[in-house]
């Protein structure tokens, strides 16, 4: 007998999608989660022990204990892009996205299954790095719900973003250009290892148009109490832009942009 | 009811090519149905197009009933479709594969499980369900392909050219499975290059050709189109020229071999005592090619020739 279609079937749908992705990330521990952990572990070494000691103090808070939310909130960018670029596009080049094509589960389920994929590797990996971070400089939480909701956010956005970068991509180096030439540069330039005040007047402008800045310094206020920008800007740009990016995939899924013939 | 309807369906591709020209289709609940036609036809079009893998541009295709394009999920939870090709992730193992497909379509995991372990061994792959999938040689991957199509229970199962390049004891293994799901109540639809296949086993026929239904009747009606056989008759003796028999064809292909050419209407008695009048031993007799062959080449002939 056929199973009918309800929302206890896409419940279903939703939960197989997430364990197959959370298996996969799993599966591939060593592609997912050790180079983030080697790469940060670097940073905290170089920029945060041997520079950072010459750096002194960002904003009243030793350079080390400063730079480590970018790093995090870097690590969670970085991973919800990635792995849903590489998850997304790998079904679509393999072709076992038909699997899912052709089953009953609408569009914004298989959304959902993959931006919670994401989501889980992301946020694995920043607790990694915070516990990396922890062994260099202790912990530190000013807020936890301020903390959790920005990087939860954040995580959601950024792989939304990487969806509809994988739902567009026709080749692997289609996956990679957006994470080199624009993700990683507005990260760096994003206030991960400084304060926008240090800045000159104009660029300190320019800076003010980076997305990427206002979660950073809304995390570190969650974790340390300090910010650059206000948290209710940071939160409506987040939500902002995390409202346009879901109109957008589910826009694409729906009339199956480079899925569907 | 009708397992499956299309009215009026049309496929034109973004490059301007036009697969299926407004085509209409019926296949009856509980049949077993054979979609034939040459390469770039329509057929996989329109079985994307009713797997809802491809858009339609204008027409319509039900499942029992239930929209494709109106009510997708509803009409996608009756489907199940054995593509043409490997389209499973060849990384994860098929038991994990048929559960994942299972989960798909709102199974239960325990259940899935169960089902999974029911099918991988009806299709005689539990021995490999926990290797990595890239691992199966091409038949095994075909069959996975059937185990994960039948997982939710499909009251519609769609087969694609599914024994492509499958030595025959499999082939024959897959047609029995096929055979007994079909019995069980389940239409199938099947597209192949065998057609000795769609003979044998299917009951209901359509042939389509540049994006036309160029035929749709039953199998036997067909062949009774075909008033001419012929046959192959294997010598005990050689001979030097062949015989001459009032109203039967016969060509001598080798000393040993002769190919005789006869309409329905004429007994084969006939056949054999001219020859042995003439001392000429038949020891082997077999039908030249596949009855459904000649025809389906005679209607695409045609059907080419006549937009020539």
């Amino acid at each position: 007998m056929t199973v009918k279609v309800s929302a206890a079937s896409y419940w279903i749908g939703y939960k197989t999608i997430l364990i197959k992705e959370v298996t996969r990330i799993v599966r591939i521990w060593a592609q997912t989660l050790i180079p983030p952990i080697i790469t940060m572990s670097l940073y905290f070494i170089i920029f945060g022990t041997i520079i950072g000691r010459r750096v002194g103090e960002m904003d009243g808070i030793p350079y080390m204990d400063f730079i480590v939310p970018g790093l995090i909130m870097l690590s969670v960018i970085t991973n919800a892009y990635g792995n849903i670029t590489s998850s997304f596009f790998g079904a679509k080049f393999g072709r076992h996205i038909e699997e899912l094509l052709i089953s009953p589960l609408p569009p914004w389920i298989i959304l959902a299954g993959y931006v919670s994929g994401a989501v889980f590797r992301s946020l694995l990996v920043g607790a990694l790095v915070l516990l990396v971070a922890g062994a260099f400089s202790g912990f530190h939480l000013h807020n936890l719900p301020v903390t959790l909701s920005v990087v939860v956010l954040t995580a959601v956005v950024f792989a939304l973003a990487g969806l509809i970068n994988a739902i567009y991509a026709r080749k692997f180096d289609d996956i990679s250009i957006i994470p080199t030439f624009v993700l990683q540069p507005m990260t760096y330039l994003g206030g991960v290892f400084f304060s926008v005040s240090l800045l000159p007047g104009i660029t300190q402008t320019l800076s003010l148009a980076n997305p990427i800045l206002y979660m950073v310094n809304a995390f570190r206020y969650g974790m340390l109490g300090i910010s650059d920008v206000s948290l209710w800007v940071a939160y409506a740009i987040i939500i902002g832009f995390g409202a346009v990016l879901l109109t957008i995939s589910l826009l694409l899924l729906s009339r199956g942009v480079g899925l569907r013939s | 009811m009708n397992a499956l309807e299309i009215r009026q369906l049309k496929k034109t591709y973004s490059n301007g090519v036009t697969a299926l020209k407004g085509i209409d289709l019926d296949v009856a609940e509980g049949d077993f149905f054979a979609l034939l036609g040459p390469n770039g036809a329509g057929k996989s079009t329109l079985i994307g197009i009713v797997s809802s893998l491809v858009n339609a541009s204008s027409g319509e295709a039900k499942v029992f009933g239930i929209s494709v394009q109106k009510q997708r999920s509803q009409a996608m939870a009756e489907i199940g479709l054995v593509p043409q090709e490997v389209n499973f992730n060849q990384f994860e193992k098929p038991f994990d594969i048929v559960v994942n497909q299972a989960g798909y379509y709102g199974v239960p995991r325990r259940l899935a499980r169960e089902r999974a372990e029911y099918y991988l061994r009806q299709i005689g792959l539990w021995d490999k369900a926990f290797r990595m999938s890239r691992t199966l040689s091409g038949g095994m991957k075909r069959r996975l392909l059937i185990a994960r199509a039948m997982v939710h229970q499909p009251r519609l199962l769609i087969l694609d050219e599914p024994t492509a390049g499958v030595d025959i004891e499999i082939r024959r293994s897959m047609w029995k499975f096929i055979s007994e799901i079909n019995a069980a109540g389940t239409t199938v639809i099947l597209t192949t290059h065998y057609l000795e296949e769609a003979e044998n086993l299917c009951r209901n026929i359509a042939i389509i050709d540049r994006g036309e239904i160029v035929e749709h009747t039953s199998v036997r009606e067909l062949l009774g189109q075909l008033d001419i056989e012929t046959f192959v008759l294997d010598l005990r003796r050689p001979i030097e020229q062949a015989p001459v028999i009032d109203g039967i064809e016969l060509i001598l292909r080798d000393p040993s071999c002769l190919e005789a050419s006869l309409p329905k209407s004429r007994s084969l008695n006939r056949l054999f005592r001219a020859l042995e009048e003439k001392d000429i031993e038949v020891v082997s007799m077999r039908n030249k090619a596949n009855r459904l062959e000649e025809l389906f080449v005679r209607l695409v002939t045609f059907e080419q020739e006549q937009q020539a």
